[in-house]
């Protein structure tokens, strides 16, 4: 059940001059909160900007003797309330109501899992390795941005025992293009026999990509949507997706209570 | 301390409302917030059949406010009626349902159907939804389109009927009339206002109905106002919203004449707003002395006031 948290910044960590790692006490929505959850964030209590924002939960922190005491989440500066986020300072409060959503369903061995990044897209994969790593699920991420400077946390990934595979539109870092390029090519050097995992979050047209591809190559594949959302509740219907019903047609989903993580091969993609 | 308000036959156990389409069905709370708790819970707008409302995105927000254009996205009132009521009925909700049509002919079946059905404690017209190409505000727009909504559901149902009414005409007070005189319990006002929001650098509007409703702090006055031109003009209970964010914005509708209020938009922000909100009024009520919320109804005092040391 969730809970709405007057959370105080622990820490304010900018990543560049447009991307930050917030650190918030709020040990009862660290405690239950599982992979690819999501909360619902507000700065201050006045009314511009006046509604909250949805954010995935980027590490659950513990203290030393491993209980939480809180969670972090990576901010993008994008509009009124990312500002606000990016400038917090230490002590200041924000409302944290979650965890929220459906999450990832994590796989078992043999099954291999590959998660696709994009951007701030990155967020909700850090617990997930950590929920791989201790069922044992040998784990790639592919991860994706603009930049070199724009890949973050590739240390954090690589001490969880993750295989890296980097894409850069510019070209600084790894491969230069999309990152559906090399997951197309692991998906083709895969024998069909062998079990994959597909989890994916980033932006709606890399989604998409990887969502065809997944299909293409008859693999499961999960996807964490972002939609603009009003309450994170189910009470104003904003955040709908459209999805195949089970009497056939396409239908508007509620993507704060079916998902975020929604079953690709389910979803109606823009092509 | 008695906040129990009367609204028809209905007697509410306080005066705080969920708003229609800002509150799902109700049991996306149920979790949350003890949904007997509240005065009622407004359900979001019922047709007979379901709809799939428009394409995101949807919702935009804007200085303290947001507009809306949902489209009316709903389960239909016979799944309603199945999947839903029993479950507000076991957690103690009183229910109002908020009745939707494309013709008159489709306001009065889905209104017998809720008739019918066990736990709908009120029926409360949407003859003034923005958003959609037929039916609803085009009969709010008209005065006798509303009072033809109003008369034909009167006289099919025992339930209190209230019309829901838009803000977005000259003379609102003549609509509350309108209503009254066809039968209606009460009137619920305001439903939101006819807005829209353009993207300069792609000058494309930001929700996909171009145009949609503005909610939220923002419309506060305007509404305190046409509540107060309704009370004026009618007998029947005035039931107030329009950017309800704490007891004090509650209280304000009440003076100004509302019997009870709804809350929407900040139900977003805030989705444990409602002790509050009705903790605030009890508290305020302790504050002046009076014993029941009832009694501060329509208590606006209008007296010119003699400026100090005019020597008047």
């Amino acid at each position: 059940m969730p809970s709405d948290v007057d959370a105080e910044v622990m820490a304010n960590t900018p990543l560049t001059t447009d991307y930050n790692v917030l650190a918030l006490s709020a040990s009862s929505i660290a405690r239950s909160v599982a992979p690819g959850q999501f909360v619902m964030l507000k700065t201050g209590g006045n009314y511009d900007p006046l509604l909250r924002r949805p954010f995935s939960i980027f590490e659950v922190l513990r203290d030393r003797s491993g209980q939480e005491t809180g969670f972090s989440i990576l901010n993008k500066r994008i509009g009124a309330s990312t500002r606000l986020l990016y400038e917090a300072r230490r002590g200041q409060h924000v409302a944290c109501l979650g965890p929220l959503g459906r999450p990832f369903t994590p796989v078992d061995p043999p099954s291999e899992a590959w998660m696709v990044a994009g951007g701030v897209g990155l967020a909700p994969f850090a617990e997930l390795a950590r929920a791989l790593r201790a069922r044992g699920v040998s784990t790639t991420l592919f991860y994706g941005a603009r930049s070199a400077s724009e890949l973050f946390h590739l240390d954090l990934f690589g001490s969880l025992g993750v295989t890296l595979v980097v894409t850069t539109e510019d070209g600084t870092a790894g491969e230069r293009g999309r990152i559906v390029t090399p997951l197309e090519r692991a998906f083709a050097e895969r024998p069909a026999g062998d079990p994959v995992m597909t989890y994916a979050c980033g932006p709606e047209g890399m989604l998409a990509a990887t969502a065809k591809t997944a299909r293409r190559f008859a693999r499961p594949c999960e996807v964490s949507v972002e939609r603009i959302m009003g309450c994170g509740l189910g009470g104003c219907y904003s955040c709908v997706v459209l999805m195949r019903g089970s009497r056939g047609g396409f239908h508007h989903v509620r993507s704060c209570l079916a998902g975020p993580v929604l079953p690709a091969d389910q979803i109606l993609w823009d092509e | 301390m008695d906040l129990s308000v009367q609204i028809g036959s209905l007697t509410l156990r306080n005066p705080v409302i969920a708003a229609s389409g800002c509150f799902g069905y109700g049991v996306e709370y149920a979790d949350l917030i003890d949904l007997s708790s509240l005065g009622a819970v407004a359900v979001k707008g019922l047709f007979l059949t379901e709809r799939e409302g428009h394409p995101p995105p949807r919702i935009v927000e804007t200085p303290a406010g947001m507009v809306n254009a949902i489209g009316l996205q709903g389960i239909g009132v016979r799944r309603f009626v199945d999947e839903k009521l029993p479950e507000l009925a076991m957690r103690g909700a009183t229910v109002i349902v908020n009745v939707c049509g494309t013709t008159l002919d489709e306001y009065v079946e889905v209104s017998r159907i809720l008739s019918d059905a066990e736990g709908v404690a009120a029926l409360e017209l949407n003859i003034s939804c923005p958003n959609i190409k037929e039916g609803g505000i085009q009969f709010g727009c008209s005065l006798t389109g509303t009072y033809d909504v109003v008369s034909a559901v009167r006289r099919v149902t025992r339930l209190p009927v209230i019309p829901k009414l838009t803000p977005n005409v000259t003379d609102v007070a003549s609509f509350a009339a309108a209503a009254e005189e066809a039968g209606a319990d009460a009137v619920s006002l305001v439903n939101t206002f006819l807005a829209m929001v353009i993207d300069i650098e792609t000058r494309r509007p930001k929700i996909s109905n171009v145009v949609g409703g503005l909610s939220g702090p923002a419309i506060r006055p305007i509404a305190v106002r046409m509540v107060y031109e309704c009370r004026e003009r009618v007998k029947i209970p005035v039931i107030g919203m329009g950017g309800i964010a704490d007891a004090r914005d509650a209280l304000e509708f009440m003076i100004a004449g509302a019997s009870a209020v709804q809350v929407g938009t900040a139900n977003f922000v805030d989705p444990l707003i409602w002790s509050k909100l009705i903790e605030g009024m009890a508290a305020y009520l302790q504050r002046h002395a009076i014993p029941r919320i009832a009694d501060l109804v329509g208590t606006l005092d209008t007296r010119q006031q003699i400026a100090e040391g005019s020597g008047v």
